[in-house]
């Protein structure tokens, strides 16, 4: 029981937190709701009547290619992570306690530094007279310097740089908690070490590689500036579709659109994660 | 082979990852023009970017964004934290929850909303607009510092608070917050190198009357490989990465 003269503490902590998340996080985004489903409005932006233009024109031929591309891109940027990320953060759970301290440390630096700078530290690698092209030259794999800037590969290949410890540190969370009993009961049980991996590693590790995929894909659709240093204008991301509209084009309503789409792939995800975590979690206890 | 498979692995990563980083700190300190060629030791890029009035006023900018962001940000997450430890009140779950949404949301579905926002009430873009989106992404993250530090601490110093007569106020000042003062500390520097490094959001919300460092950046390497950006980027580089060690150093030593 609260006296009365705690209550106003409480009462003023409160009411700042929830005004806060409210006005900042709660209100901007029924913003963006209401605004998929107003009318393109050049000088207020966006203005009634209420319709689903945005969505039809997200079913445009020329949207859906750039779409269905910046789909493909993110897709392919989290299956990278991931085939990177999944025997790294296993090796990961076999090192020493005090080692891997130091290791996830090392992995979330590049986390805290600024993206864009290393976005552009890329295109210093993979310009046509750039490092790896003069390795490559100089080592005599190429005559003439190859072309990686301005391609889907040099996209992708940034994508994975700033993302990949998104896809490590909850694999390698799952990793850390995987019971070794269990891959050894398994074993016992005569499953051969890739049985092992298909029966008992993946599902326990699948909550781990869904909040990985999560955590990538959706960031890999949105970072804008990734294709504008390093893709050139034929590999755009949904993001950029989105910056494009809101602050260029001025198409609000269709900017909107896209950008509920990404929402609601994360809830779509998000909800997979869960369930996934559900299921594992009545099989085996918490 | 079973052993050194897999550290081998681990390495390649690691250097993976670091290759870029280490490139342009070396390149910042290249003689050269065209910024390929190896052209001796020199720190004229450093002197041309101290030079840069608009650069050191967008420098300045950001500095003090990332002050009053990383503050504000501590403030209110703390209190955040302390709220969703201490008291039982209706809705905590849905606070929980918008705090896990607005982290794990894509940086632009927050930018465009928080935009939309910021037109509909007629705020003109700049300083306020920065700083009103930066404390709203910096927030779970202290948050969850803070709570990290509450969870593992004993329950009966503030009931032996409250025991001998200490409002919540009191109690809160006098007891919890010394405690929290590492995760505060930490949380601090945290929001300022999230704010000093953001891009995405800071693309939407800032007007042409505050620019800040990240954008000019932004605007400098998008048109070609300028070498004054090679020197900013390492600083803001090795910046970034003394605030989260000390942050880190903070979090561990206050954890003996």
């Amino acid at each position: 029981m609260h006296s009365i003269r705690q209550q106003p503490f409480k009462t003023a902590v409160l009411v700042l937190v929830w005004g806060w998340l409210l006005f900042l996080v709660l209100a901007p985004n029924l913003l963006v709701v209401g605004a998929s489903v107003l009318t393109r409005n050049p000088s207020t932006f966006i203005s009634l009547p209420l319709n689903l233009d945005a969505y039809r024109q997200l079913f445009d031929p020329l949207y859906l290619e750039v779409f269905l591309h910046s789909l493909y891109m993110a897709a392919m940027t989290t299956l990278v992570c991931l085939l990177i990320g999944y025997p790294f953060a296993w090796a990961l759970s076999k090192v020493g306690k005090q080692r891997q301290v130091l290791l996830v440390f090392l992995l979330i630096v590049p986390f805290w530094t600024n993206s864009l700078v290393r976005t552009y530290a890329l295109k210093l690698i993979l310009a046509t007279n750039g490092l790896l092209n003069s390795a490559l030259m100089s080592l005599g794999v190429t005559d003439e310097p190859l072309r990686l800037l301005y391609t889907e590969g040099a996209v992708i290949i940034g994508l994975v740089y700033l993302l990949l410890p998104f896809m490590i540190l909850p694999l390698y969370s799952v990793f850390d908690d995987l019971r070794q009993e269990l891959l050894l009961a398994s074993h016992d049980l005569g499953a051969g070490r890739f049985a092992t991996f298909i029966h008992v590693i993946v599902p326990l590790t699948l909550p781990g590689i869904l909040a990985g995929v999560m955590l990538v894909l959706l960031p890999a659709m949105g970072l804008f500036f990734v294709p504008d240093i390093l893709g050139g204008s034929r590999n755009l991301l949904v993001g950029n579709v989105i910056k494009n509209q809101f602050l260029d084009a001025r198409n609000w309503p269709f900017g909107a659109a896209a950008s509920i789409i990404l929402t609601l792939t994360m809830a779509l995800l998000m909800f997979a994660h869960r369930l996934s975590k559900r299921r594992l979690g009545d099989e085996d206890g918490p | 082979m079973t052993r050194w498979l897999p550290r081998t692995y681990l390495a390649l990563v690691y250097v993976l990852l670091y290759v870029p980083i280490v490139v342009l700190v070396v390149f910042s300190f290249n003689e050269s023009r065209t910024g390929y060629a190896w052209g001796g030791l020199s720190l004229r890029w450093y002197e041309a970017l101290f030079n840069n009035t608009a650069m050191v006023r967008a420098m300045w900018n950001s500095l003090w964004l990332a002050l009053s962001a990383a503050t504000v940000s501590t403030m209110i997450g703390a209190l955040t934290a302390l709220a969703l430890h201490r008291y039982r009140f209706r809705g905590k779950r849905i606070l929980n929850g918008m705090l896990f949404v607005v982290m794990m949301s894509p940086e632009i579905v927050l930018a465009i909303s928080l935009l939309a926002l910021f037109l509909l009430v007629g705020l003109q873009l700049g300083y306020v607009s920065l700083l009103l989106a930066h404390v709203t992404f910096c927030l779970p993250f202290v948050v969850i510092t803070v709570m990290a530090r509450l969870s593992g601490f004993d329950e009966s110093l503030p009931e032996a608070a409250r025991d001998l007569g200490a409002s919540d106020f009191t109690m809160t000042r006098t007891v919890l917050i010394p405690v929290i003062i590492p995760a505060l500390l930490a949380g601090w520097l945290l929001g300022f190198t999230l704010s000093l490094d953001d891009v995405v959001v800071s693309t939407f919300v800032s007007g042409p009357s505050y620019e800040i460092l990240p954008l000019r950046i932004y605007s400098m390497v998008r048109v070609g490989l300028k070498p004054e950006v090679n020197a900013l980027g390492s600083l803001l580089l090795v910046f970034s990465l003394v605030m989260l060690m000390l942050s880190q150093w903070i979090l561990i030593r206050s954890k003996r």
